[in-house]
């Protein structure tokens, strides 16, 4: 069975704790196929844990996995994350 | 507390030390059960910023966790935990720089709504077309509202889709919103599209647009599915 596909937007109280910064603005370059794009419009999968993945090319670019009050991030699959104000 | 449709309620909560928001922006609600087990959900935001007050607009899924207790038994004087204003990825920006498209289906209209008050709110004309999908007149949340605010002549036209049952004499769309359907609807020039609806719908909608000549990087979607509600 396919996972439910959301987006960046369904993950943004996540990433704020973990990066303490409104991430979904944030423009992440894919390491997979290099396209460059908002946070909010990246693909998310959600199960046991969080997978992020680039839109243009589906590789993973992001997996946060919460286990109570620790979270385990793996940025891998991201390039450069660029935030703003 | 005000019910919207047969399944979908608004709650106003009155945040202490809110310091306001941005329409489109969500916060998600923290539940805990008395033996410590907690879930939590996203809900968009339905009201315009304005003091420390924040309406949520919830929709009721029969085996979800949150929406239960939000929908059917929360009382006025009720607590429970907040985290947010998050999001700034599907945020209304009051200069667009021109026509806007709001596309919802659903409760997808509500983070819409939050836009098309705030608009209101401040005064701005910029010419926007609201087109939301429902199934029926019956499940069209906010229906009263968007009436009065679709001939307030201010630039907001509202284009609605029933896909399953129309009202007699009913001269709207009957039918899913698709390219076609699109094709008549949306403005050839729009600055920004922001869609939101069920994973299927937003994606639909958006490759649509995009096959349609629009540029994808003015299009932003915010999807939304059955995630336990």
């Amino acid at each position: 069975m396919e996972a439910l596909r959301l987006d960046g937007n369904a993950v943004a109280g996540l990433l704020r704790e973990v990066f303490a910064a409104e991430v979904t603005t944030a423009i992440g370059t894919c390491d997979g196929c290099g396209a460059v794009e908002a946070v909010g419009a990246v693909h998310v999968y959600m199960a046991a844990g969080t997978v992020l993945r680039c839109p243009h090319c589906d590789a993973v670019v992001m997996k946060l996995v919460r286990d109570g009050e620790r979270i385990w991030i793996d940025l891998r699959g991201l390039r450069t994350l660029e935030l703003a104000p | 507390m005000r019910p919207e449709t047969d399944r979908v309620k608004t709650l106003g909560l009155e945040v202490p030390g809110w310091t306001g928001h941005r329409a489109g922006q969500h916060v998600d609600v923290r539940l805990t059960a008395d033996d410590g087990y907690q879930a939590q959900r996203s809900y968009s935001i339905a009201s315009s910023a304005g003091g420390s007050r924040v309406e949520l607009t919830v929709e009721l899924i029969d085996d979800g966790e949150v929406s239960p207790y939000l929908t059917e038994e929360a009382r006025v004087g009720d607590r429970f935990e907040l985290r947010g204003p998050v999001g700034g990825y599907f945020v209304w920006d009051p200069n667009p720089g021109g026509p806007v498209l709001l596309v919802g289906a659903g409760s997808g209209v509500v983070p819409l709504m939050a836009m098309v008050r705030q608009r209101a709110a401040d005064g701005d004309e910029v010419r926007t077309r609201l087109l939301y999908s429902a199934r029926s007149w019956e499940d069209v949340i906010y229906r009263d509202e968007l009436e009065r605010a679709g001939q307030r002549g201010d630039g907001l036209e509202i284009v609605y889709a029933l896909t399953r049952e129309q009202p007699p004499g009913w001269t709207g769309y009957g039918r899913r919103v698709d390219r076609e359907l699109l094709a008549e609807v949306v403005p050839d020039e729009l600055a920004l599209t922001f869609v939101c609806g069920p994973t299927p719908f937003a994606e639909a909608v958006a490759e649509a647009l995009v096959g349609l000549g629009h540029e994808p990087s003015r299009i932003k979607t915010e999807r939304f599915g059955p995630t336990g509600g």
